[in-house]
C-alpha cells in the first residue's frame, strides 16, 4: 500500500500521478515543483545532452524546460499524453531552438542531424521501454537487467519457455519499431 | 502477411500502432529478401523449415545473449543462410543497444536547486518550502538520486553505519529502511500513516528492526518506493503547514519541534547516504552550504544539553563554578569554518546559563562538514581536525560532547 496523502498525490496509476502533479503545479506548490524536477531531470537532461552533446547547453535546456512548465502548468493536457512524453517534446524544442542559434558548417550541421535522428529514435525508445504491455517488459528487464537466461526467466515468470522467447522477440520488435517509424516520419 | 505462420499478430493487443508496423515489415520484402528464394519455400525444405521456425522463435533470446551456447552456435550457423532471419537478427540486436539508459548523465545536484531558484524567480510559489523543510528535501532527493544509479545485485551490497558508541552492518536495502522507519515518527506527527502499519512500535532501534525484517520480505522496488513516497509526501504536508514549524515530534526517547526534527531527518539521510555511496564505491559530497548551515545549527543547539549530560554520567569536568539561570558563565567559542558554518557561544558550566563572548575561555575551531561528520561519530574527537585555544578540558569536553551526539 503506498502511503497516500488524502487527496491521493501518489496514485498507483500513470494518468492519475499526472492529473494530481499537474493540479498541484497551477496551485503552485513548490513541493509538486521539486517532484517533477526529481521524476523527469534526468531524462530531460539525457535527451537534451543527446541532442546538444554539450553539458552546458543541457543544464540551460533543463532550465528552460522546467521554467516553461511551472510558468504554464495548464499548457499540458493529460488526455494527450503522459507528462514524460510532453517534457520530452519541450527538450526536442528547446535543444532544437538552441541549435539553430548557433552558426555551423555544413558538415557540423549534417552530423548534427544525424544526432538528432539517432537522439529521437533512443528516445522513443525509451519511452517505448516504459509503455509496452508491462509483460514484455518485465521479461525484457529481466534477461537485460537481471541477466537471466530465458529458461530462468520462464521460471521466475511462471511461464513456459516458448513463451519467454516469444515476449523477448515480441518486446525487441516493439522497441525497433519504435526507433525506426519515427526516423522514417523525419525523412 | 509473413510468409510464416503469423503467430505473432494480434497477440499483444494494447501495443500500440507501432507493434504492428514493426511486425509488418518482416513480411515485405526487403532489399534483403529480393532474388533469394524465401527459406520456406525452398525446394524439399522440410527440414530447414523446422529449423528456421524454431530458431527464428529464438532471435530475441539470442540478440540479449541469453541463450545457451548450443542455441546461440544455431542460430549463428542459420543467419548465413537465410536472409529473412538474418535482417531480423540485426534489428533486434540494434534493438537491445536501445534498452541502454544513460544513467551516467545523472544532474549535478547543485542544478536541482539552480533550476528550481530560476522556476520560482519567474513565478513565485503560492504555497513555498519554508526554508526549514529544504534541507530534508534536498538531501532525501540526493540519495534517491543515488539510487537510480543502482544495479540489482547493489541493493544487497553490505552497508557499515558507524557512530560513536557503535557498529551495524546492514544492507543497502536495510539503511532505506532504517531512514524510512524513522522518517515515519515526522510522518505520523504530520498525520500521515505509518510507513509501518498501526500499532508499529515507537522506538528508534524497534522501529529498525521491524523495518529491516520486512526489507527481506520485500525486496528493494518495493522498500525504495516507500521511501521515496514517504520523503515526498513529508515534505508537501511540511510546507502546508509551514506556520507549524513549532509542532512536536516524538521519537519516544525524545522529543523535538518539527523544524528540529526535520534537521535532523537531513542530517541523518546524509550521512546514512555516505555510508552507502561508500559501500559501493561513488563520490558523495557534503549538503548545499545553506543546507549544511542549517544542520550545523541544529547540532550547534544541542552541545549545551549534551555537554551537561556527559557531566551528569561523570564523563565531563564538574561545573567550575555555580551559575544562575541566565546569568553569564564560562564559555567556549565555537568556530565553524567554511560556508555552512558560524560562531556559536556554547555555556559551559550550565545549559541554563548564558554564554557570552566576554567570558569566553576557550575557543574551538572546525571546518563545517567535519563538525557534521564528528556529531555523527563518522570523526573519532581524538582525530577531528580541530584548532583548539584556551582552556583545554573545555575544548575536551566540548569535543567529547559533539560526538556523544551520534545515534545509528
Amino acid at each position: 500500500m503506498p502511503n497516500e496523502t488524502p487527496d491521493g498525490t501518489t496514485g498507483t496509476t500513470r494518468p492519475h500521478r499526472d492529473h494530481a502533479i499537474r493540479r498541484r503545479l497551477v496551485r503552485g506548490e513548490q513541493s509538486a515543483l521539486a517532484e517533477l524536477y526529481d521524476g523527469h531531470a534526468s531524462v530531460v537532461r539525457g535527451l537534451a545532452h543527446r541532442f546538444l552533446d554539450d553539458e552546458d547547453a543541457a543544464d540551460r535546456v533543463v532550465a528552460e524546460v522546467f521554467a516553461e512548465v511551472w510558468a504554464d502548468p495548464g499548457a499540458y493536457e493529460p488526455e494527450r499524453g503522459s507528462l514524460r512524453s510532453w517534457l520530452t517534446e519541450l527538450t526536442r524544442r528547446r535543444a532544437l531552438r538552441h541549435l539553430d542559434e548557433s552558426p555551423l558548417d555544413p558538415g557540423a550541421r549534417a552530423r548534427l542531424e544525424e544526432r538528432i535522428r539517432a537522439a529521437s529514435a533512443a528516445a522513443r525508445a525509451d519511452h517505448m521501454v516504459t509503455a509496452m504491455p508491462g509483460s514484455l517488459r518485465t521479461v525484457l528487464e529481466l534477461a537485460y537487467v537481471g541477466r537471466r537466461d530465458y529458461r530462468e526467466a520462464a521460471a521466475e515468470l511462471g511461464v513456459s519457455e516458448d513463451e519467454a522467447r516469444r515476449r523477448l522477440r515480441l518486446g525487441l520488435q516493439l522497441l525497433s519499431a519504435a526507433a525506426g517509424n519515427g526516423a522514417e516520419k523525419a525523412s | 502477411m509473413s510468409p510464416v505462420g503469423d503467430r505473432e499478430t494480434g497477440l499483444e493487443a494494447g501495443a500500440g500502432a507501432g507493434a504492428g508496423a514493426g511486425l509488418e515489415t518482416e513480411g515485405v520484402a526487403g532489399p534483403e529478401t529480393a532474388g533469394v528464394a524465401g527459406p520456406e519455400t525452398a525446394g524439399a525444405g522440410g527440414a530447414f523449415d523446422e529449423e528456421h521456425l524454431a530458431l527464428k522463435s529464438l532471435l530475441g533470446a539470442w540478440a540479449l545473449a541469453v541463450c545457451s551456447p548450443e542455441e546461440t552456435e544455431a542460430v549463428e550457423a542459420h543467419l548465413p543462410r537465410c536472409p529473412p532471419c538474418a535482417g531480423e537478427a540485426r534489428r533486434l540486436r540494434d534493438a537491445v543497444g536501445l534498452m541502454h539508459r544513460e544513467e551516467s548523465l545523472d544532474p549535478d545536484p547543485l542544478l536541482r536547486s539552480r533550476v528550481l531558484d530560476e522556476c520560482l524567480r519567474r513565478r513565485p510559489a503560492s504555497t513555498p518550502l519554508p526554508e526549514w523543510v529544504a534541507p530534508y528535501d534536498a538531501e532525501t532527493a540526493r540519495l534517491d538520486a543515488l539510487l537510480r544509479d543502482m544495479g540489482e545485485a547493489e541493493w544487497n551490497t553490505p552497508v557499515r553505519l558507524h557512530w560513536a558508541t557503535g557498529e551495524r552492518t546492514l544492507t543497502l536495502c536495510g539503511v532505506l529502511a532504517h531512514l524510512g522507519s524513522v522518517d515515519g515518527l515526522v510522518a505520523t506527527a504530520l498525520g500521515l500513516d505509518d510507513p509501518l502499519g498501526p500499532g508499529a512500535p515507537r522506538t528508534v532501534g524497534d522501529r529498525t528492526e521491524t523495518a529491516v525484517e520486512r526489507c527481506r520480505a520485500h525486496g528493494p522496488p518495493f522498500v525504495r518506493n516507500k521511501w521515496r513516497t514517504q520523503t515526498r509526501n513529508i515534505v508537501r504536508a511540511a510546507a502546508l503547514r509551514a506556520h507549524d514549524a513549532a509542532l512536536p515530534v516524538d521519537f519516544t526517547e525524545f522529543r523535538r519541534p518539527l523544524r528540529d526534527a526535520l534537521a535532523g531527518r537531513a542530517f541523518a539521510c546524509w550521512i546514512h547516504a555516505e555510508d552507502i555511496a561508500a559501500a559501493v564505491d561513488y563520490p558523495y559530497g557534503p549538503p548545499a552550504p545553506e543546507h549544511l548551515a542549517r544542520i550545523v545549527d541544529f547540532i550547534a543547539r544541542r552541545l549545551p544539553e549534551a555537554v551537561a549530560a556527559r557531566r551528569r554520567a561523570g564523563l565531563a569536568a564538574p561545573p567550575r563554578r555555580l551559575t544562575a539561570a541566565g546569568a553569564p558563565g564560562r564559555t567556549l567559542h565555537l568556530e565553524i569554518g567554511g560556508r555552512g558554518g558560524g560562531d556559536w557561544y556554547v555555556p559551559l558550566d550550565s545549559p541554563a546559563a548564558l554564554a557570552s563572548p566576554e567570558h569566553t575561555v576557550a575557543r574551538l575551531v572546525l571546518e563545517d562538514a567535519e563538525f557534521c561528520r564528528l556529531a555523527a561519530g563518522h570523526v573519532p574527537p581524538r582525530e577531528a581536525a580541530a584548532g583548539r585555544e584556551g582552556d583545554d578540558e573545555a575544548v575536551r569536553d566540548v569535543l567529547w560532547a559533539v560526538a556523544t551526539l551520534s545515534r545509528m
